[in-house]
């Protein structure tokens, strides 16, 4: 029990009471029960928490890299988006003949662009496994090349900020070039199939949202454990002290490196359940709002705390379904205050502030 | 109802115009307005011998008569039937919107039917064009002058020629003077004489012309059959040397032509980062609203616009200052009601401040609607200055070049001269310090803060002049500007200026060859690779104040 920290914070273990409610009830629910029981949830529902459930993985990740490390990465999404491509590029692949244009090998758009032949970054993809690997190693590499020359030449604080939110933004500019071949403006979309199940059936949706749930599960587990290990408290030793930890003889680099490279990949896992879920990938996953919009999830749920990213995630999302539903102007205004209120007055996120009434309860 | 009396006060002003004028021109002018009036009045009925006597006359009468005559030769002059008075028609597909030759006002639109044409001969429209040319020629500014002689010289006529030589010993000005060179070279290119025709081709080579350019292209090319256009290879050889060097002259021109367009989307991305320098690079704090407080300078220009629809040049001058005011407060605000609480923590700062621009962004979208608007430019900022055929240079950049280094010195001054400068300077350096030698460094913070939102709300304005003003304007420019700061050293203004007009010139210089988007991508690797060998910038901040 204390090795994957249940227990440890009553808070953590109701989410993740919550999380295997929703990722297994569900799904089986809708599995088992006919489309007009009402244990039946809607198609619409599923799809939905599915998408939240990536979304707090995301947040997971960001967490992982700003509560722990202390690196304000602005350039989160830009992995997202990465693992999502892959994704993308192997459902583009399943296509195959049923495209518009038919043809067996290369996806519509490069049919319209008047392309010949499959580029070589796009080879592979039609192989599931092979597309898995790509949805962390692509993210994973990126942020190794990237990181380990930030972290080298010690770019830290808001100039690592500003640099991560240039690197999305270039990534995104690239993307929405046709030359790219990634389907420009338009992404990659028209998904037909998974592993051989319509992407559209009911049973493959609720199967995804158990994945997502199991996988956020998971990772939860596994960085509550790394947190705890003693390459965990270097690292936070790092975001409170970062000379200091120099001093004592750490390679500070090389614990952010490492931290980086991982929610990067976390990041990556998180844009490849995505995809399916919403069945389209575009460059405006690359723009620079989507990073600073996870970033206040997590600020929002409670930074460090590895489940406030959880809460936050799903909380932020699902007042902007609520909201850009009711009236869409209420939106942008909402979110902008929250980012306000929340710097200025809850430094500590929602979680703080539960806690600090837990602890009054306790007293 | 509204239109017709505006048209009724027209009319009124013509007549009061007109009255004037024969006032003005007093007793001697007298008889020479009756012979104007006869001069027209034979245009309009007498035969063709009256009609080119009467022609005559208006050409004697100055170059006041050019458009007359000009209507006269494009078939445009026309005697409307209801008042038998002499106008200028231009066609609108149902009939003609015509106005008064003598006076030009506007007198609305009418059938065909309701006006007849004057007629020409041949021969009279061949004369009538050589008047023309002469009265256009004699004319008082060059840029006529100018036109006139390229009009001419695509005419194949000998008389012309004729009075293009006479002009050229008179003329004085050196533009004019070489335009009428080339007429003549470009005829001698045509001659049978060989000799004549090196000789014409060499000296063009030092013409900056692009009908010199395009008529030597043609004699060294191969036709279908293979063959030269020019058989004589001496010819084609002198043409190609000729060719070669004027190249060369074309690609100075065209790298001129680079420099300056990046100079001036330097001076868009230094007016953009400036602002950001002191807030960022002064007192440590990052505004991620900044773009949002150079969108309302730019809406502050449009809604000026909008208050004075007749007067735009004034307009634009006066959002100015009410733009720097307008987002100074708004900047003020934002430090007073959120930074104050967040210093010392930077990233805290920089979602705080997302949020506002966030705000800021909606709030405009739903004053004013998500479309873009569209401000209109001064006359005396639009259009282009054409250095020669080679070069143009359009006047607006030019302007926004020179308001950038403007605010610039300003902005030096400012922080030189003044008491604000110096302890703008003096927190910048040392808080603490400055805060026990009694600066009231909260005070400061603000005023600093207002200052560079101010700057903002100013570069807003300049930018409403070359792009569209919409809620993502700010955005747009926010990634651009921290790159500028980043890339020339924070704290360091001189930084900022180099590092804008270089990433500027280094875009303009790269689009060519990779396209606007991929050289925007270019220079944003180059900035992230070049912060991973220099973390401060180009001219780091040094002593103790750098390490914090």
């Amino acid at each position: 029990m204390k090795l994957i920290g249940l227990g440890a914070d009553k808070i953590g273990t109701t989410v993740l009471i919550v999380l295997a409610m929703v990722s297994f009830i569900i799904p089986l629910c809708n599995l088992v029960s006919p489309a007009d029981s009402p244990l039946h949830f809607s198609a619409y529902t599923v799809s939905v928490l599915g998408k939240y459930l990536t979304f707090a993985l995301l947040g997971l990740s960001l967490d992982l890299v700003w509560g722990y490390c202390g690196i304000l990465a602005l350039g989160q999404g830009a992995f997202f988006a990465l693992g999502g491509y892959a994704m993308g590029m192997y459902l583009m692949r399943q296509i195959g003949t049923r495209g518009v244009y038919g043809d067996p090998l290369l996806p519509d758009f490069m049919v319209f662009l008047n392309w010949k032949e499959l580029p070589w970054y796009w080879l592979g993809f039609d192989n599931f496994w092979f597309a898995l690997l790509m949805v962390v190693l692509v993210p994973g590499v990126l942020a190794f090349v990237f990181g380990w020359l930030a972290f080298r030449s010690r770019v830290t604080g808001v100039y690592l900020s500003i640099i991560t939110q240039a690197l999305t933004y270039a990534l995104l500019l690239a993307f929405f070039r046709n030359e790219m071949g990634f389907g420009g403006n338009n992404g990659l979309t028209d998904f037909k199939e998974l592993l051989g199940f319509n992407i559209q059936s009911e049973a493959l949706r609720a199967l995804l949202l158990m994945i997502s749930g199991v996988t956020l599960i998971a990772v939860f587990i596994l960085c509550r454990w790394l947190v705890n290990t003693k390459l965990g408290r270097v690292v936070t030793a790092i975001r409170d002290q970062e000379s200091r930890v120099r001093f004592l003889g750490y390679r500070v680099e090389m614990f952010k490196l490492w931290i980086f490279v991982f929610s990067a990949m976390i990041a990556g896992i998180a844009g490849a359940l995505y995809v399916p879920q919403v069945g389209i990938i575009n460059p405006s996953e690359f723009s620079p709002l989507n990073s600073l919009e996870i970033v206040i999830w997590v600020a929002i749920g409670g930074r460090g705390t590895l489940y406030g990213a959880i809460i936050g995630a799903v909380l932020v999302n699902y007042s902007k379904t609520v909201l850009t539903g009711l009236m869409p102007e209420i939106w942008l205004f909402t979110l902008g205050a929250v980012f306000v209120l929340v710097t200025v007055f809850l430094p500590d996120g929602l979680v703080g502030l539960m806690r600090r009434r837990l602890q009054e309860s306790h007293s | 109802m509204k239109a017709k009396s505006i048209k009724g006060y027209c009319r009124l002003a013509a007549c009061l115009m007109l009255v004037f004028s024969l006032a003005i021109h007093g007793d001697q002018d007298v008889s020479k307005q009756q012979l104007l009036l006869n001069a027209l009045t034979n245009l309009k009925q007498g035969s063709m011998a009256e009609r080119e006597q009467a022609i005559i006359q208006l050409a004697d009468n100055g170059s006041s008569s050019l458009t007359i005559l000009q209507a006269l030769l494009d078939g445009q002059l026309f005697i409307l039937k209801s008042d038998d008075s002499l106008v200028i028609g231009a066609d609108n597909n149902q009939g003609y919107d015509i106005r008064d030759a003598i006076t030009g006002t506007a007198k609305g639109a009418v059938e065909r039917t309701d006006v007849g044409k004057i007629n020409l001969t041949n021969k009279l429209r061949v004369s009538l064009r050589k008047i023309i040319g002469q009265l256009q020629l004699s004319s008082d500014d060059p840029a006529i002058r100018l036109a006139a002689v390229k009009a001419m010289g695509n005419e194949e006529d000998e008389s012309a020629l004729a009075i293009l030589k006479a002009r050229e010993g008179v003329e004085k000005d050196e533009t004019v003077k070489q335009a009428i060179k080339v007429v003549f070279l470009l005829k001698d290119m045509n001659s049978s004489d060989k000799s004549l025709r090196i000789n014409a081709i060499d000296a063009l080579k030092e013409v900056n012309s692009l009908d010199v350019v395009n008529r030597l292209n043609a004699m060294v090319e191969k036709d279908e059959a293979g063959n030269f256009v020019e058989s004589d290879i001496d010819i084609r050889n002198t043409a190609k040397a000729a060719l070669i060097n004027i190249n060369t002259r074309l690609q100075l021109y065209s790298s001129i032509e680079t420099v300056f367009f990046g100079l001036s989307l330097g001076a868009v991305l230094v007016l953009a980062a400036i602002g950001l320098a002191i807030t960022f690079g002064v007192m440590g704090v990052i505004n991620m609203a900044h773009g949002e407080l150079m969108m309302l300078g730019a809406y502050t220009t449009y809604v000026m616009q909008q208050l004075m629809p007749n007067n735009l040049a004034f307009s634009v001058l006066l959002s100015i200052p009410a733009a720097f005011v307008i987002s100074a407060l708004v900047g003020i605000a934002i430090e007073r009601g959120i930074i104050r609480f967040l210093y010392g923590r930077p990233l805290e700062t920089l979602l705080a401040t997302f949020g506002v621009s966030l705000i800021l962004q909606q709030s405009v979208r739903s004053i004013f609607s998500p479309l873009n608007r569209s401000v209109a430019t001064p006359e005396w900022m639009s259009g282009s200055w054409q250095v020669n055929d080679f070069l143009s240079l359009t006047w607006n950049r030019f302007y926004i070049l020179v308001f950038c280094l403007i605010v610039f010195v300003l902005l030096l001054q400012i922080l030189k001269r003044t008491s604000l400068g110096l302890e703008v300077r003096a927190v910048a350096q040392n808080r603490n310090m400055a805060k026990a030698m009694g600066i009231p460094t909260s005070r400061v913070d603000a005023m600093t803060f207002g200052l560079g939102s101010g700057i903002a709300g100013v570069a807003g304005v300049a930018l409403s002049q070359i792009t569209n003003v919409g809620p993502n304007l700010g955005q747009a420019y926010i990634v651009d500007s921290f790159m500028v700061v980043v890339f020339g050293g924070v704290g360091n203004l001189w930084g900022t200026l180099v590092a804008g007009f270089v990433l500027g010139i280094a875009n303009k210089f790269l689009e060519p060859f990779a396209g606007a988007v991929l050289a925007k991508i270019l220079v944003l690797i180059f900035i992230i690779l070049f912060i991973q060998k220099r973390p401060r910038g180009l001219f780091p901040q040094k002593g103790r104040a750098a390490d914090s």
